[in-house]
């Protein structure tokens, strides 16, 4: 029992990675970039062929990373340069990424069996089972949500917000909305793919379906930060959408424990994210905070 | 004579519309000296905003010329003339940032028109700066440095837009019904400060408005559209003896 606390705690860190880097395109430019179900496959595909293919494991999964960014490049092309809607764009690379992968692969699935991976140095091995992905997952997330914090507080990363929050004034400021879209796109997507190659090394294997409704779980783990933790400033919120990750897991374990079968997870992952986006529309229409925050006004 | 801040010579913009195109605005000629404050009148459908889109480049102009501070902008792109000009819109959600600060919406003005770099944004270093910007607006401005914008009044908000207008004199100031989505009251106070900003930077600013009054009452020239075309142009003593009635006409 314990094992699977540890174990969740790894994966939602892994995961949460992916949270992160849907939150830059879906809460901070606000549109829906569907790419990452193809870029989460493609960043274990590209990984797990290189290392197979004797590359090490810490430039695999650099090459991987990479692989995601450009495929985010190609989504923000569409949508900028081509005016393809940015859904459409996104769904589009996605499709194509389908067959990259099973190119890059050569298969359907790979495994890692006998080969050397991030999770398999020795000190990490030395660990207690499921420790490994903890410790990665918390030094990767540590250094990308730094990394992000300190980038949304340089002067392009307001500008990208700006971009984001009203593309008119940023215009009107000189801040080209298209360019940030892009750049939201490719770093977004490198996170998202650099998330699917941990989880595939994590798990010994790479999967051409693995990338099936991973746009969920991210947005869950992004909601489910939100509806916990309330107001929030933009960069306490990237710390909120990796602890909505890791609790997104332990809902999973729940569930099963419950007695489902790992077959019903993504219906109960879309029943669960879809409760959570009503959460605010009902309680708009009860006026349960409005009626709260007027009671505290009126006693003020 | 001094040179000229703004000059549109023989401006015609078009739409089309299925196979055939309609004129929006024909032949404008308009020179604005330094420190101009036109107030630009017309109906509905004139032409007001379309003047202001082209001088922007948000919308093309089939042919003549714009300059602007000595610069021919015809074809610049709307991003690059951000440098130059400044805009207040008539919807005070169009300004500025809404999940952003009062504070971090004014950094960023302070970068017009630049190339923004990965240099910390340095906000607290230019704290008390905003501060005393802010406390001329005399509506509370500088108690909400710290508050998101979408927390803010519309008079407050079209006080911030109008200071991340002005804060880095711009070559030139677009105030587009910038008081129109006010109540009368707040109306005025932003119409003051805006009046006042205007003199002490003697800033060149071109501003459209529906109230015949404030037309009457501010800046230093009047101009007003019909169907497209600049039909009466005002300044100094002519403008300063137009009455109510006078402009009416052009309403008729």
């Amino acid at each position: 029992m314990m094992g699977l606390g540890v174990s969740a705690i790894g994966q939602g860190l892994l995961y949460g990675l992916m949270g992160v880097g849907l939150f830059l395109t879906f809460r901070i430019l606000d549109f829906p970039d569907m790419t990452v179900e193809g870029t989460f496959p493609l960043g274990a595909a590209v990984t797990v062929a290189a290392i197979s293919n004797g590359i090490t494991p810490l430039l695999a999964t650099l090459l991987g990373m990479l692989a995601g960014m450009a495929a985010g490049a190609i989504t923000g092309f569409l949508t900028t340069v081509g005016k393809v809607p940015v859904l459409l764009a996104g769904i589009l690379v996605m499709t194509g990424a389908y067959s990259v992968n099973l190119r890059i692969m050569g298969r359907a699935n790979l495994s890692l069996l006998n080969k050397p991976n991030l999770f398999a140095a020795k000190f990490l091995k030395s660990l207690p089972p499921y420790f490994d992905s903890v410790v990665v997952g918390l030094i990767v997330a540590l250094v990308v949500v730094t990394l992000l914090i300190l980038f949304l507080n340089t002067q392009l990363g307001q500008g990208f917000i700006a971009a984001g929050d009203n593309p008119t004034m940023a215009r009107s400021l000189g801040i080209a909305p298209a360019r940030q879209e892009v750049l939201g796109l490719i770093v977004g997507n490198g996170l998202v793919a650099l998330s699917g190659s941990l989880i595939a090394q994590n798990n010994g294997y790479a999967d051409v379906n693995m990338g099936i409704g991973v746009i969920v779980i991210a947005l869950a783990s992004i909601i489910i930060g939100e509806v916990l933790f309330g107001e929030l400033t933009l960069s306490q919120r990237l710390v909120a959408t990796v602890l909505g990750s890791i609790l997104y897991r332990f809902v999973l374990l729940l569930v099963l424990r419950l007695g489902f079968s790992p077959n019903d997870l993504q219906l109960i992952s879309a029943i669960v994210l879809a409760i959570l986006i009503m959460i605010p529309a009902f309680e708009h229409r009860f006026k349960i905070r409005r009626v709260l925050k007027n009671g505290v006004k009126t006693n003020g | 004579m001094a040179e000229a801040q703004l000059t549109l010579s023989n401006v015609d913009v078009n739409v089309a519309v299925g196979e055939t195109s309609r004129a929006l605005l024909q032949n404008i000629n308009l020179t604005v000296a330094p420190g101009d404050f036109v107030t630009v009148l017309g109906a509905n459908g004139a032409g007001k905003s379309t003047l202001f889109n082209a001088i922007t480049g948000d919308k093309p102009v089939a042919s003549g010329k714009i300059t602007l501070a000595g610069e021919d902008i015809t074809r610049a792109r709307p991003e690059h003339r951000a440098k130059l000009i400044a805009r207040v819109f008539q919807d005070p959600k169009m300004g500025t940032a809404p999940r952003m600060t009062v504070a971090e919406n004014l950094l960023l003005a302070s970068h017009r028109g630049q190339r923004l770099s990965l240099k910390s944004r340095g906000l607290k270093a230019r704290q008390s700066e905003f501060l005393a910007l802010t406390k001329q607006t005399t509506n509370g401005l500088d108690q909400a440095l710290d508050k998101p914008t979408e927390a803010l009044s519309g008079g407050q908000r079209q006080a911030l837009s109008l200071l991340m207008a002005t804060m880095q004199e711009p070559a030139l100031l677009l105030l587009d019904e910038h008081t129109a989505a006010l109540d009368p009251h707040t109306s005025a106070e932003i119409m003051a400060l805006t009046d006042s900003i205007v003199r002490q930077e003697q800033l060149t600013c071109l501003m459209i408005t529906h109230q015949l009054e404030e037309a009457l009452k501010y800046g230093n020239r009047l101009v007003v559209l019909q169907a497209g075309e600049l039909v009466a142009d005002y300044s100094g003593a002519e403008k300063a003896a137009l009455t109510r009635a006078d402009l009416l006409q052009y309403f008729a």
